[in-house]
């Protein structure tokens, strides 16, 4: 980047650009423009995207400064880009999901979330990488390729919402979208040095979402910043009624607490269960710098024990693969995506298992097949109905805890960003980076992760964790850390990140 | 399958030697504005696939939520069967792979049925007279219905040997309650009446209850039929097989028999019944099995986490109840007091599936029993030759109740009156109308009357000596001769008051 | 402790409709036989007296009215369709009867 204004602009805040763009010191094309043309100069080396918009970002750009001469109001985010995880539908737009399956596949509709998106006139630049259905904790799964991470471009950028966060940390995009099955919103922030937040389940529209496990999956914002991400957290959460388990009550408030930079008096648990063997002494060590630091600013820190937590990643493992298993039943060569083997000689059957063969990535085949199994009469109540049970006792761990703290907090993910490839062929290492983040999947309760420290030069992420509604809580501590912590450290932490 | 007709034992003697059970599960199409998860309209016979949406097309993304309607529909189907409404329950999928159903998994119920532990009393004829039997009812939930293939390229639109199938999923989604009775046993060789009785209870049930159009012929009711039988007196019951596409009501009792004597010859061959779904062939009459699976199917029923569980408190239950019409069973009963009517009376109606076209009949303002005449005799006929349901012929019960009045004025007379009925049933319209175009008015004009009648005293004298004698009951040969005269279009009454006048009866 | 066959393996593969290549086979029993060692712990907790758990919240009856809303045209329907004929979904030839 040689133009000064344009760099400059690209790593400007959300809150920054659209005070900018509202004041007219940038027009919102200006700042479309600035963002997509940085992505075409760098993602040939991330690979955030898998389709970028050019030509729609602009036109949704030039909207908004229409709408702004034209002397209308703008929204809180007017102008702002974002990168959109592509498991949401996109009307005429393709979508894909990470699968071949879906290759060329342009959506007839918009997801709900896409809709709430434009209807607050952000920009949309295009649609980011992630696993397979977002299946997976590297982006490794994507059948587009892997995304590379910032930071260190031979290693992940977490997932399944790699391309997202990717996306934050390269100055692709000041927000983007990501989803959160058992960790791909916060695992993503926490390797990439960014925010990321799990809403409570049923606080963000499911509708037109892609479904991995529909009884987890959570649309969520990503940022570089807190106050970003609460912004944003507000322009798609909100009962829907085209998605029956939408919350139909007033989502809390997200941006006051962000601004509010005050922890006092607040009680944060520190789950016992998340440490130890397995965990990287840098995490940890980052981890126990800024839980001082709750500590200095007025919180009342004690540890808690969750025991069942233990439990939640082979529960999830079987919750999951049996949801998925049903869920991915519907890509099936008859209606829309790929068809192979369709020459005549084939039957419908035969063409969906050649097509479902040829469309799924190794990871998709392995969750269906497990939970095609989890599911089946003889193995049900054994695998299925024991992984409900455990669910119930990780809701009560958390009420129990709930009931002495009002947040409980940990490490994000156990290690740092690993490199490419590390644990591309054996899943159960892979599994255990969603470790401390599923917990909050199987009971619905709000999480975040936000950027604490590097270890060995990579970022460090704390997870935040709420009860179901309160997600109001995690912004108010995340923004108080956030701030004593750029304070300290006089700039925030992705400025170490390397320029591209 | 051989070209040659399965061995049947005739049925009198299978059912010497085998004890029938019988089970029906009866899928009903609610007749909702729109489908069961989605604002799609749920309209017979659009153009492909025009009612349609990412949610009942099964689009990656879409999501399902409950239609209030078919919720308070089941409920009302469940209180009207008597059984007990679940304070708790869920949908759940059930996966299985087919290409009109778009999401390869139908969302269902399973193990938590909204209604279930009803009854439902039916009559049928006996040899010792009509007698009422109680099916117990095990359970009604609601699902989605599927799609609709073609299958192009084979014969006459078959399955085997067609090229490709085209699919409109117009029909996927539309709120399906499915009802199922508990095993029937006992029966004896009434079970293919019971058959036919109790789909034709339910049927006049939920048409009662407004819920549905109960139109077998275009699918809105369907039955599958299972059928089991086993050597009279023995412990346990036999295989059953599941008959499905069995579409009207004959159907349903042909398919019972066609199955108790099918399996009878297997058993008596030294074979077993095979458990298997079979598909009724309506023009030869018979089953066939459908394609054997290689390995038994497992569905994989887990609860459906896209819908919450379902909890109607007990008062919603009430308000519910305090909404059922009379049901046909107490509407009978009544009946038979105000129309003074026989049991054996009230069997015919109920065989021909008559009650309610007469009950609408009578409402627009026929008599009772001029009413049932015309169902029962004129329209009964027409329905058994075109092979339909009497509810299903284009006539509506107020334009019977027109032609009645029509009779009762002395525009029409009986002959007339049938002439106008089948020009209603081929279309030509309104009764009034039909009158008009084909000049069925009977011949009121006294003057052209009066000469038709001493046209025929003139004709045959020998005949008018006899009346003049007081022999009245010769009158009926001149009547005729002037009806003839007529072409049928006089008032056979009235002819015979003016040859009376004319001949001096004795008073 | 589970096992898992690679025939058992080859019957989920059928029942999920996914041609899988022996190299894939060979493959997936191994790595689905370490998974389901690892996931069996669920049935180290307590059974009887904990219900199970199917929707993360308590949520109950959300319906929506009985309305007629616009749906997709037959086109906008069809748009994704690998192949359609005459308004309809083009499909390879049906095997199986319905189940």
């Amino acid at each position: 980047m040689t133009d000064s204004s344009t760099g400059d602009l690209v790593r400007r805040t959300a809150v920054d650009l659209a005070a900018m763009i509202t004041k007219g010191e940038a027009t919102a094309v200006e700042v479309a423009q600035a963002h997509l043309d940085r992505i075409d100069a760098v993602d040939g080396r991330i690979h955030a995207f898998l389709h970028v918009d050019h030509q729609g970002a602009l036109a949704a750009a030039a909207a908004v400064d229409a709408k702004r001469s034209a002397g209308e109001s703008l929204g809180t985010l007017a102008g702002v880009p974002l990168a959109l995880k592509d498991v949401f539908t996109t009307a005429g737009i393709p979508t894909t999901a990470g699968s071949k399956i879906l290759e060329g596949w342009r959506p007839p509709y918009d997801a709900a979330l896409v809709e709430r998106l434009r209807a607050a006139d952000i920009v949309i630049l295009g649609k980011t990488n992630c696993d397979e259905f977002a299946m997976g904790s590297s982006t490794e799964n994507s059948a587009y390729g892997p995304t590379h991470n910032p930071w260190d471009e031979t290693r992940i950028p977490g997932g399944s919402g790699g391309g997202s966060s990717a996306a934050l940390a390269a100055h692709f995009a000041p927000l983007a979208i990501g989803t959160d099955t058992g960790g791909s919103i916060r695992q993503p922030a926490a390797v990439t040095g960014t925010v990321g937040v799990k809403p409570t389940y049923g606080g963000v529209s499911r509708y037109g979402l892609i479904a991995c496990a529909s009884s987890l999956d959570q649309g969520g914002p990503c940022a570089r910043n807190v106050l970003d991400a609460a912004l944003l957290h507000e322009v798609i959460a909100g009962h829907d009624p085209r998605d029956a388990t939408s919350i139909d009550q007033a989502v809390p408030a997200v941006v006051e607490a962000a601004r509010r930079r005050e922890i006092g008096g607040m009680r944060i648990g520190v789950v016992r269960e998340f440490a130890g063997e397995g965990y990287e002494p840098g995490v940890l060590a980052s981890v126990r710098a800024a839980i001082d630091v709750l500590t200095e600013l007025g919180a009342d820190v004690v540890e808690v024990s969750c025991p069942s937590f233990t439990y939640a990643l082979p529960a999830y493992y079987l919750i999951l693969p049996s949801e998925v298993s049903s869920n991915l039943a519907r890509f099936d060569a008859m209606r829309f995506g790929l068809r192979v083997g369709d020459d005549g000689t084939h039957s419908a059957e035969e063409v969906m298992a050649m097509t479902r063969g040829a469309g799924f990535g190794p990871e998709v085949k392995r969750r269906i097949i497990l939970g095609t199994y989890a599911l089946s009469s003889g193995y049900f109540d054994a695998y299925y109905g024991q992984a409900q049970k455990v669910r119930t006792l990780i809701a009560r761990d958390f009420a129990a805890a709930f009931d002495q703290v009002d947040v409980l907090v940990s490490p994000t993910t156990p290690t740092t960003a690993f490199p490419l490839g590390e644990r591309a062929d054996d899943p159960l290492a892979m599994y255990l980076a969603d470790l401390c983040t599923i917990p909050a999947n199987l009971a619905g309760n709000a999480a975040m992760s936000l950027p604490v420290g590097l270890s060995d030069g990579l970022p460090v992420g704390l997870q935040v964790m709420a009860p179901v509604l309160a997600d109001d809580r995690i912004y108010r501590v995340a923004g108080a850390l956030e701030q004593a912590l750029d304070d300290r450290r006089g700039h925030a932490l992705l400025e170490k990140a390397p320029t591209l | 399958m051989s070209p040659s007709t399965p061995d049947l034992v005739p049925y009198d003697e299978a059912l010497s030697r085998y004890e029938p059970v019988l089970g029906l599960e009866v899928h009903v199409e609610l007749s909702t504005a729109s489908k069961m998860f989605c604002g799609c309209p749920t309209g017979f016979g659009a153009e492909p696939n025009t009612q349609v949406c990412p949610v009942c097309l099964g689009l990656p993304g879409a999501l399902p939520v409950m239609n209030a309607e078919a919720l308070d529909a089941v409920i009302r189907i469940g209180l009207a069967l008597g059984c007990d409404i679940a304070p708790w329950c869920r949908f759940a999928r059930k996966n299985y792979f087919y290409p009109d159903m778009p999401k390869n998994f139908q969302i269902s119920q399973y193990d938590e049925p909204i209604a279930y532990g009803g009854s439902l009393d039916v009559m049928i004829d006996t040899d010792d007279g009509p007698q009422t039997f109680t099916v117990g009812i095990e359970r009604a939930h609601m699902e989605e219905d599927t799609g609709k293939s073609l299958h192009v390229g084979g014969a006459t639109g078959r399955i085997h040997g067609a090229q490709h199938s085209l699919v409109d999923y117009n029909r996927a989604g539309i709120p399906l309650i499915e009802i199922v009775t508990k095993p029937v046993p006992g029966l004896g060789k009434y079970v293919p009446e019971l058959a036919r009785a109790y789909v034709g209870e339910l049927r006049d049930i939920l048409r009662s209850l407004d819920v549905s159009d109960v139109r077998m012929e275009q699918g809105s009711l369907r039955c599958d039929v299972n059928v089991s039988i086993a050597p009279v007196g023995a412990a346990e019951w036999g295989k059953r097989t599941e008959t499905k596409n069995v579409n009207s009501l004959r159907s349903v009792e042909r398919a019972v028999r066609y199955e108790i004597g099918r399996q009878a010859a297997v058993l008596d061959a030294g074979g077993t019944v095979k458990q298997e779904t079979r598909h009724w062939q309506e023009g030869s009459g018979t089953t066939a099995p459908g394609r054997s699976k290689e390995e038994a199917e497992d569905y994989r029923y887990f609860p459906e986490p896209d819908l919450v569980p379902i909890a109607p408190t007990p008062e919603r239950v009430e308000e519910l109840r305090g909404t059922l019409p009379e049901l046909p069973r107490a509407l009978r009963v009544r009946l038979l007091g105000e129309w003074q009517l026989s049991p054996l009376d009230m069997q015919a109606l109920i065989n021909a599936g008559a009650v309610d076209l007469v009950v609408a009949t009578v409402a627009a303002g026929a008599p009772p029993a001029d009413a049932r005449k015309w169902w029962l005799g004129e329209l009964a006929r027409a329905a058994n030759e075109t092979g339909t349901e009497l509810s299903a012929l284009p006539v509506t019960p107020a334009q019977v109740a027109r032609v009645v009045e029509l009779v009762a004025d002395g525009a029409l007379n009986d002959k007339l009156a049938r002439q106008v009925l089948e020009g209603v049933l081929a279309g030509e319209g309104e009764p009034d109308e039909i009158v008009a175009a084909r000049g069925l008015a009977v011949v009121s004009d006294e003057g052209a009357l009066g000469k038709a009648v001493d046209a025929a005293i003139a004709g045959n004298p020998d005949v008018a000596g006899k009346i003049r004698d007081g022999k009245i009951a010769a009158a009926g040969a001149l009547v005729g001769a002037v009806m003839k005269a007529t072409r049928g279009q006089a008032d056979a009454a009235r002819v015979r008051d003016l040859l009376l006048e004319r001949l001096g009866p004795p008073e | 402790m589970p096992s898992i066959t690679r025939d058992e393996v080859a019957n989920l593969a059928r029942l999920a409709r996914i041609a899988l290549t022996d190299e894939e086979l060979d493959h997936l029993a191994p790595q689905l036989e370490v998974i389901l060692e690892a996931v069996a712990r669920v049935g180290e907790v307590a059974a009887e007296d904990i219900p199970p758990t199917s929707h993360a919240l308590p949520i109950t009856n959300v319906v929506r009215p009985d309305e007629v809303r616009a749906g997709l045209s037959q086109q906008a329907a069809l748009s994704g369709a690998p192949e359609a004929e005459d308004g309809r979904f083009r499909v390879p030839r049906i095997l199986e009867e319905e189940a």
